[in-house]
């Protein structure tokens, strides 16, 4: 019976619970089992288990009543970045020591009106800064996933990987993340899971702890496309206290997802086909256009002509954003202080060892290149380059409805791989970057394996503001795929 | 004005800006729904967002911007349609976010024009470069501990306009002129209370030194946190002549930041605190570019009030009056509004006197505004109407005028009750005079080698009378006396 519940999709247990087959509390209970079980992934950084059965019961009380929200009742699990009301808030850094936020994120709140159930806080990158969720400062997560016949820990992807590993460890239903260059759609692949970023704007950013504001974007984790709809449904809109968050009514994406793709025009950007692309992702990406066309829809190649400067770009607007965003861990007012000899000194130890090796990386490199003598060179460059980009997607999106891409170079790799080189680590990115800088939804959609016997997802991109056809075309994919392999170790 | 600075090797012109900072007249704060009200219990007045706590965005206020609008249209400044909230990146404890939210390439106002007025009557352009907002920073407390430094983060967030100058200031004068003219117009604006001991209003000089003649600027220091009118004139004063002491000596100015020490009436260098900063400029990713809409700038502009120069020009033409007392009567509304009401039921040039000569003095004595004077307007034209009907006479007037000032009464009633209104009947003045001329022959004797005595008896008269006695009578009957006398 536990173990049943667990496996529910979201939409199966809103279901269950709407029939009465259990209850929100039993619901509940099942998922904290799991997530006890599967501790050893690290995936959360703060189990709430008490605040979970609470808010269980008063969910129980409310679908007695007939009432309940869209998620009333669904266990899920928040990214530590999102700031929580009396729950402790970290971004997985040391700088944040004993920070308990006074308020409560935009869209945990949605989600709490919503009746949904806090299972507790996933761990991350930390400050979201990473591709394997290696540079926790509570350790790094492992990968429910390992190779077939092998027990060498993989990573979960990042910065995300947390929530996307709580996910396909059947622990939550679903589960937050944010994307600020593809912290959703990589960890959804290298898991075996479905991952939205939607729309730079379709989220409020209020009271998430920011990386790259003009990045950042809140998004979902769940096993079905149309889970991630349901959940995201309940995230976004709009927020008079962001404002960069758009004025736009949330559309009701899980009831208008037909999966249908006839008629639609999918664009393979022939800048994707980067060298050294192992062929099997290459297969892959081709699989999936068949599928699509198999399904009716015209598939076209089309051009991105900026994309190779992407990840340049990328890595020098978030680092400087970020440079500035992360001043405020100065050690006055919360989180790590660690005294000096005077106020440098302060300044530098708390900072020296608040912030972990990619973060300090990161906040020299942003610095840099914000400073007198640099930043036309390197930042104002960068912005004009992100223009460039953008205006490829726009041109392209003239000729085609959304484009299909590999969500990642490679399946996972395991941890230690790739640590010491920043460089190779940051190409994880080198699909999701471009459309992160256009601030368009992109979500990652399980599409098979590789030979490893690993997940592998596909990328679908789409219009700004068109949501519904990212979620269709990643539905048509989920159906024709009909990915159903689980992590080795929840086989049984 | 040839203000200059004698040297030993010639005369120095001093070349002065001024970047004033004016806190914008504003309940809530610039990013946040915190209050601004001033004096409230340290950190009592501060939002999440105006602590730089994780996650926190700053939302723009309207109303900040509203006021900047009218602040620059009140300086008949370009308004920018477009302009671009930035980050300045420094650390500092009293700065939470790490960055101060303030505008650098594109400031919402552009060039406009501040007229002063010299003190002979004439007028001045001061050109205005910009205005642009900005955030202010919280407030460090180095003397409460002994070893540690408090933080008030009340003011953190607070809107308030930079308001830079054209190097256009050559004199120390000119450049409190300017402050002045700055203050009412903020003042009659409703955009900034104008108050320097709250630190509404802070005032930085720019100041750089160059030779009579020289068209070529000389290398300036900025001299911090001039805080009080007196301290512009003297602040200046002492660096110009600091830095042609080091020119002549053959030494360079440095460029940098200094502060003035208003006890010792001197400027020293800030070095250290504020070496070389490179602010790292940057559009700030949390606020959209701000783009006005025409009517929402027409809107304000249709709805300013007449500014000081306007009403200046107006009350010269108007009431005839010169332009001192105009300029002294605009610096205030309040002042302006007091004078035309007191001049809508008097002579305006008796009343503009009363104001600018009597009623200012005794303010200031008493230490009230103008708001609070216990002479009302009404009461003020009162008193020059019956100066006007000879009901008193002129130095009857001031002695009613002061009795008005304590007691708040009507003149009228003063008058009355104190017997004071002016004798004009001659028949009561003539006996006396025969009195003067017949106890008084040594001096009769005086007036006929000198006329001019007759002086001398009118001033008895008036003595005698308490100087009730219309002086003109006085005159006439002692003239006509004297003259009998053959």
């Amino acid at each position: 019976m536990t173990s049943d519940l667990t496996r529910l999709t979201l939409k199966a247990a809103r279901d269950g619970l709407a029939r009465k087959d259990f209850s929100a509390g039993e619901l509940t209970r099942a998922h904290l089992a799991a997530m006890e079980k599967a501790r050893g992934l690290n995936a959360f950084i703060t189990e709430t288990p008490e605040k979970a059965l609470s808010m269980a019961e008063a969910a129980d009380r409310r679908l007695a009543d007939g009432a309940g929200g869209l998620l009333e009742g669904l266990p899920v699990a928040i990214k530590d970045l999102f700031c929580t009301e009396g729950v402790a808030t970290t971004a997985a850094s040391h700088i944040l020591d004993g920070f308990v936020p006074p308020y409560e994120s935009t869209v945990t709140r949605k989600l709490w009106e919503q009746g949904a159930v806090c299972l507790g806080k996933t761990n991350l990158d930390e400050f979201a800064m990473g591709s394997a969720n290696i540079t926790s400062h509570h350790g790094p997560v492992k990968s429910p996933w390992t190779q077939p016949g092998d027990t060498a820990d993989l990573v979960p992807g990042g910065s995300s990987g947390g929530s996307a590993a709580a996910v396909a460890a059947r622990v939550a239903l679903a589960a937050t993340g944010t994307d600020t260059g593809g912290s959703i759609r990589q960890p959804a692949s290298f898991c075996g899971i479905a991952g939205i970023k939607p729309t730079y704007g379709r989220c409020s950013r209020w009271g998430t702890v920011a990386f790259a504001s003009s990045l950042d974007q809140a998004g979902a984790f769940a096993r079905t496309v149309e889970d991630c709809a349901l959940f995201l449904q309940a995230m976004a809109g709009h927020d008079p206290k962001d404002s960069t968050s758009a004025d736009l009514a949330v559309p009701d994406w899980s009831g208008r997802l037909s999966g249908r793709v006839k008629g639609l025009r999918i664009g393979l950007p022939k800048e994707y086909r980067v060298e050294g692309m192992p062929s099997e992702i290459e297969r892959l990406w081709q699989q999936g256009a068949d599928w699509l066309k198999a399904e009716g829809a015209e598939v076209v190649e089309i051009s991105l002509p900026h994309t190779k400067y992407a990840l340049p770009t990328y890595y020098i607007i978030a680092p400087a954003e970020a440079s500035s965003n992360l001043a405020r861990y100065d050690g006055m007012r919360f989180g790590l202080r660690v005294e000096g000899k005077n106020l440098a000194e302060t300044y530098m130890k708390t900072r020296g060892l608040g912030f972990g090796d990619e973060v300090r990386r990161r906040i020299l490199i942003g610095t840099y290149v914000l400073s007198a003598g640099y930043y036309d060179a390197y930042y104002l460059k960068a912005q004009k380059v992100r223009r460039r980009i953008a205006e490829d997607f726009t041109a392209a999106f003239k000729e085609v409805d959304a484009i299909l891409t590999p969500t990642a170079p490679s399946a996972a790799f395991r941890i230690g791989e790739k640590m010491d080189d920043p460089v190779a680590m940051y190409l994880n990115d080198v699909f999701t970057v471009p459309s992160s800088l256009a601030g368009l939804p992109g979500m990652s959609v399980p599409a098979g394996l590789s030979a490893d016997g690993l997940p592998l997802g596909l990328q679908v991109i789409g219009r700004a503001w068109d949501e519904q056809t990212v979620l269709d075309v990643s539905r048509a994919i989920e159906d024709a795929a009909g990915f159903a392999t689980l992590p080795y170790g929840l086989e049984a | 004005m040839g203000y200059t600075i004698k040297g030993a090797t010639g005369d120095w012109e001093i070349v002065v800006g001024l970047e004033v900072h004016a806190q914008v007249m504003s309940s809530s704060k610039l990013f946040s729904g915190a209050s601004t009200r001033y004096g409230g219990a340290p950190n009592s007045q501060v939002s999440t967002v105006d602590a730089g706590m994780p996650g926190m965005l700053p939302v723009v206020n309207e109303r900040c911007i509203e006021q900047a609008v009218r602040t620059g249209l009140g300086l008949k400044a370009q308004i920018n349609r477009l302009s671009v909230f930035e980050r300045k990146n420094y650390f500092y404890p009293d700065l939470p976010q790490g960055y101060q939210i303030s505008q650098y390439e594109h400031p919402i106002v552009g060039k406009g024009v501040l007229v002063i007025d010299m003190p002979d009557g004439s007028t001045r352009e001061i050109g205005i470069t910009r205005l642009h907002l900005e955030q202010d920073a919280g407030k460090s407390v180095h003397d409460q501990r002994d070893d540690e430094t408090l933080i008030d983060l009340n003011r953190s967030g607070v809107a308030l306009m930079e308001i830079v100058s054209e190097p256009d200031i050559r004199t120390p004068d000119e450049a409190v002129l300017y402050m002045r003219k700055l203050r009412s117009i903020l003042r009659y604006l409703g955009t900034c209370d104008g108050n320097m001991e709250e630190g509404s209003l802070r005032c930085d000089a720019n100041v750089s030194v160059r030779r009579v003649g020289d068209t070529a600027f000389g290398t300036r220091c900025e001299i911090k946190n001039v805080n009080s009118m007196r301290f512009v004139a003297r602040a200046i004063e002492y660096e110009a002549r600091r830095q042609v002491e080091l020119l002549e000596n053959g030494e360079k100015v440095v460029q940098e930041t200094r502060l003035f020490d208003s006890a010792r009436g001197e400027t020293r260098s800030m070095r250290g605190k504020e070496e070389a900063h490179d602010y790292r400029y940057f559009p700030d990713p949390d606020l959209l570019p701000l783009e006005l809409e025409e009517h929402f700038i027409e809107r304000i502009r249709a709805d300013l009030p007449e500014l000081p120069d306007e009403k200046k020009a107006r009350f010269i033409e108007a009431y005839g009056l010169s332009a001192y007392d105009a300029g002294v009567l605009v610096a205030e509304r309040a002042t302006a509004a007091y004078f035309e009401e007191v001049a809508s039921s008097s002579d305006a040039k008796l009343a503009a006197n009363w104001v600018v000569n009597e009623l200012f003095g005794l303010l200031a004595k008493a230490g009230v505004g103008i708001e609070e004077s216990p002479v009302s307007a009404a009461n003020l034209a009162a008193l020059i109407r019956l100066i006007g009907d000879g009901t008193i006479s002129g130095r009857i007037a001031k002695d009613v005028f002061a009795i008005m000032f304590e007691t708040g009464e009507a003149p009228a009633k003063i008058v009355e009750e104190r017997g004071l209104k002016q004798v004009t009947d001659s028949s009561s003045i003539e006996p006396i005079v025969d009195q003067l001329i017949a106890d008084n022959p040594g001096q009769v004797e005086t007036w006929r080698k000198n006329p001019k005595v007759s002086g001398w008896f009118v001033g008895q008269v008036m003595k005698a009378t308490g100087g009730k006695a219309n002086p003109g009578m006085v005159n006439e009957v002692v003239a006509r006396k004297l003259a009998a006398l053959g």
